[in-house]
């Protein structure tokens, strides 16, 4: 057992776990964030996926002691119903998930794909999209959603400036 | 909420009118149950438990039916909010707990809103007639002066109106109508729009609560090592290492029962999920692998095409078939071999059961509340109402959660250690410890006259029986399964002679409903043969179904609506081919239209187009998503991982060796819902039989190879 800090969504939590554990299980069950989620803990199917200082990782293999002090995001810290991420603004636009399961996952790579490129390509969102398992079969519609997130980044931008 | 809950909470302010229908009931007419309330602190009305008004202007709708992705916790309460004129942002929908007041709550079959339509338009109507009634006898003019809008009463000559929050008292005091006058479609507001879905936002800010997301006060994480040959037992086991490692509590032989079989493992628990595990990997177990340690795939396969040879049990029959394809100027012969498959749904198994004396406690993803409450019960020899099933959001059905073996096997292990117990599968766990789509094998013939047409047609289909491997008997005799004929009953080919024979394919491992059931096999064989016919005689595959199908005109015009939603009989472009097929079975009716192009070695989908007849599609959106989502199930059984066995198991564990179909592998799919007014029909379930068959029809029209086995290369058809 060892203390470790996290810096979970901004807050800093310190928990007191083996450090072996994967980031996965401490999000869930330790700190109690329960929207990212387990899928195959073995980072084939994306349910994971968090963001560690804002790339995407998977955290069903990702030891909790490797990530000590640095900074977590999980699909909690992205938005809340009351101040949607445009990604998750889009996602309730296309009508995206069925089950939902996969989703919180999803939006994670979604998120961080447009974060370093706003206006993806079918094809790049192939390639930033195809670690994310979706049992049901929404994969039209999460890349439609994409290209919606995208054009409503667009539109926040020029309402901004 | 449940019923006691909301009488305690209602019972100082707020006063109710609780009103629908119950299904399970043998007459479905809606009772006034005023009286049995009497003597309690809230006067209400209760006819059913799916509509309650209050006198705070609140109206809720219960949703009774687990989520599973499928939509029904939008879709049913909509059909209320329909004939009672309110709008859903009015409202607000509440899931239900287990309870027998909501009769049955299942969710399988593509069944919750066909089979529900007429008694929740009744459970709606029923309340604006009395709220209707109610303004009228308050403002003392006549009935058909009053109409329900937006929530409120409205007085026509006056233009005055009244919240139905303020007529709910006066409400209660008036009989139930029986037989409650229903909308006329052409009024409808909400059914046959697209609507968004209330789960949503939920779903995309991490904020919706599934089983394996549910956790009480002094729980314990389980993870159970499972026996590696289906039926395996437990001999002894050394839990030395485990018991020394921190976090680890208790370490336990477990049972899992499913229906009629028990499985064995060996359970850890602990303070959390991964001490659990990691004590689990420290277990040293010796098994007796009983008689099915040598069970194989090959073996299978072997033996499935041996007992094609046979005749089996003819379950349907036409004219004489033997005499016809006898004397047949041309003939047709194929085989066809489907695997079996998991459901991999993306949340695994999962259950949080607190067992304490008498009573239970149960938070899980499930496909049959109401069932869980009951086989619990059985299981532990106690009374129905002892057992509380709190309904959580499903991470996926398909299937797989109308089996309740892991809630029996939480239950198991939490009245073992008396505390609260939450069992998590792993992937591994999931994807091997079944229960599996049957494999099926079909030998199909036709024999056609000297002028080409169909004369005779024959479909073997060898299947194992998912009843007999859940609840059959050990009595040879009484081993026979008709249900691998789901759907060939349905078909709309008029051949003179014809027989569908069911061969009984005896396994040692528990086979399950998977989305589709048997036609998620049975179709490819049949679509594609059928395709195989129309090739043979040098005809049209879309023109030639046409020609066979006889009074079957809804399945007559799904094909004509396919056809000319897809472009069919526009010209292609080089190198590209079309392939079609459809199927109508107990769930419903839809075909598809795939668009292939040849590339190296294999082909590419250029794009889908897939036709559904739902009747009146409820939320046309929701349908449309359905039938994505059944394309890509379908094309996922066609073109990944096969479920195969080898020494007694299943050889596939996780993700890496039983593929899905990825976001970079799904071609465009456009979903076309054919207009109609009739009554509801399922939409879960018909989009997949067919997309595998076009796309092999597909395969075949642009490289001349003809696809018989499933799964298949792409991208090198060999």
């Amino acid at each position: 057992m060892a203390v470790i800090s996290l810096i979970i969504n901004g807050k800093k939590r310190t928990i007191n776990t083996d450090p072996q554990m994967p980031l996965l299980w401490a999000v869930r069950d330790v700190v109690g964030l329960k929207g990212t989620k387990f899928g195959c803990g073995m980072a084939q199917c994306g349910a994971c996926t968090v963001h560690l200082n804002g790339k995407p990782i998977r955290s069903c293999i990702t030891p909790v002691s490797s990530v000590a002090n640095k900074k977590i995001t999980t699909i909690e810290g992205v938005g809340s119903e009351t101040r949607l991420h445009p990604v998750q603004q889009a996602w309730i636009e296309e009508q995206v998930p069925q089950c939902g399961y996969c989703q919180s996952g999803q939006i994670m790579s979604a998120v961080a794909l447009l974060k370093t490129n706003p206006d993806p390509t079918d094809a790049e969102i192939d390639q930033a999209m195809s670690g994310n398992i979706c049992r049901c079969g929404t994969y039209n519609r999460v890349r439609k959603a994409i290209h919606r997130a995208s054009d409503l980044l667009k539109e926040t931008a020029l309402t901004t400036k | 909420m449940n019923r006691r809950a909301f009488l305690k909470a209602g019972s100082l302010t707020v006063s109710s009118l609780v009103i629908g229908v119950n299904s399970a009931e043998a007459g479905t007419g809606l009772v006034n149950l005023s009286e049995q309330m009497a003597g309690k602190a809230l006067v209400s009305l209760e006819v059913s438990p799916l509509v309650i008004l209050e006198n705070t202007g609140k109206i809720i709708l219960m949703a009774h039916k687990p989520e599973i992705g499928q939509g029904t916790f939008q879709s049913m309460p909509l059909i209320v909010a329909e004939e009672l004129e309110v709008s859903l942002d009015q409202v607000e929908i509440r899931q239900a707990m287990a309870d027998k007041k909501f009769g049955n709550m299942g969710v399988g079959g593509s069944y919750s809103v066909r089979g529900e339509w007429a008694n929740l338009r009744k459970a709606g109507a029923a309340a604006r007639e009395m709220l209707t009634q109610a303004a009228a006898k308050t403002w003392n003019v006549p009935v058909d002066e009053c109409y329900a809008k937006d929530g409120k009463i409205f007085h026509k000559p006056s233009g005055k109106s009244l919240p139905y929050g303020a007529l709910t008292e006066i409400a209660k005091t008036i009989d139930v109508p029986k037989e409650p006058k229903l909308k006329d479609a052409k009024d409808f507001r909400l059914v046959g729009k697209p609507s968004k879905r209330p789960d949503i936002p939920a779903k995309v800010t991490g904020r919706a609560k599934f089983g394996i997301d549910a956790e009480v006060p002094g729980m314990l994480y389980a993870s159970v090592e499972r026996a590696p040959v289906m039926q395996a037992t437990v001999k002894s086991f050394d839990d030395t290492a485990t018991r020394k490692m921190p976090g680890v509590r208790h370490v336990l032989k477990a049972e899992r029962k499913m229906y009629k079989n028990t499985f064995q493992g060996v359970a850890v628990l602990a303070d959390s999920y991964w001490a659990a595990l990691q004590g689990r990997r420290a277990l040293k177990i010796d098994w007796d692998n009983g008689p099915h340690a040598a069970f194989n795939s090959t073996d299978i396969t072997t033996r499935f095409k041996e007992l094609a040879k046979t005749d089996g049990h003819v379950d349907t029959s036409k004219g004489n078939f033997d005499e016809a394809f006898a004397g047949a100027a041309r003939k047709l012969e194929a085989e066809y071999e489907l695997p079996f498959a998991a459901h991999a749904p993306m949340e695994p198994q999962n259950c949080l059961a607190s067992v304490k004396g008498d009573t239970v406690e149960i938070w899980t993803s499930t496909q049959l509340p109401d069932d869980v409450q009951k086989e619990t019960a059985k299981y532990l020899a106690i009374p129905p109402e002892n057992v509380t099933v709190h309904v959580m959001f499903v991470g996926g059905g398909f299937g797989r959660r109308l089996f309740l073996d892991q809630v029996m096997e939480a239950v198991y292990l939490s009245k073992q250690v008396g505390r609260p117990v939450k069992v998590v599968w792993t992937r591994e766990d999931d994807m091997a410890g079944g229960p599996f789509r049957p494999a099926t094998y079909s030998l199909l013939r036709a024999g056609f006259d000297a002028a080409n047409t169909p004369v005779a047609f024959q479909h073997k289909v060898v299947a194992p029986s998912i009843n007999d491997t859940q609840f059959g008997s050990k009595d040879p005799a009484k081993r026979q399964d008709d249900g691998a004929m789901e759907g060939l009953k349905e078909a709309p080919y008029e051949i003179p002679n014809l027989t569908y024979n069911n061969i009984f394919a005896d396994v040692p491992v528990p086979m399950g409903w998977w989305r589709a059931v048997y036609s998620a096999t049975t179709c490819f064989a049949h679509e594609s043969f059928v395709d195989e016919m129309a090739h043979a005689v040098g005809q049209d595959p879309l023109a030639f179904r046409l020609n066979l199908i006889g009074k079957n005109v809804r399945m007559k015009n799904l094909l004509r609506f396919l056809r000319d939603q897809s472009g069919w009989e526009k010209p292609l472009p080089a190198g590209w081919g079309k392939g079609v097929a459809f199927w109508q079975f107990f769930a419903g009716q839809a075909g598809h239209v795939v668009y292939v192009s040849k590339t190296d070695k294999g082909v590419k989908i250029e794009k889908i187009i897939a036709a559904v007849d739902c009747g009146t599609a409820v939320n046309p959106d929701n349908v449309r998503s359905q039938i994505e989502g059944g394309t890509v199930m379908g094309l996922t059984a066609a073109l990944k991982s096969a479920l195969t066995f080898d020494e007694g198991r299943a050889r596939q564990t996780n993700f890496h060796d039983y593929q899905m179909l990825r976001l970079n592998e799904t071609p465009p799919i456009e979903v076309h819902i054919l207009p109609s007014s009739e009554s509801p029909i399922g939409v879960g379930e018909p989009g997949l039989p067919p997309a595998a068959p076009a796309l092999a029809n597909a395969v075949f029209a642009a490289t001349g190879k003809r696809i018989r086995k499933l799964p298949f290369d792409i991208n090198d058809l060999g």
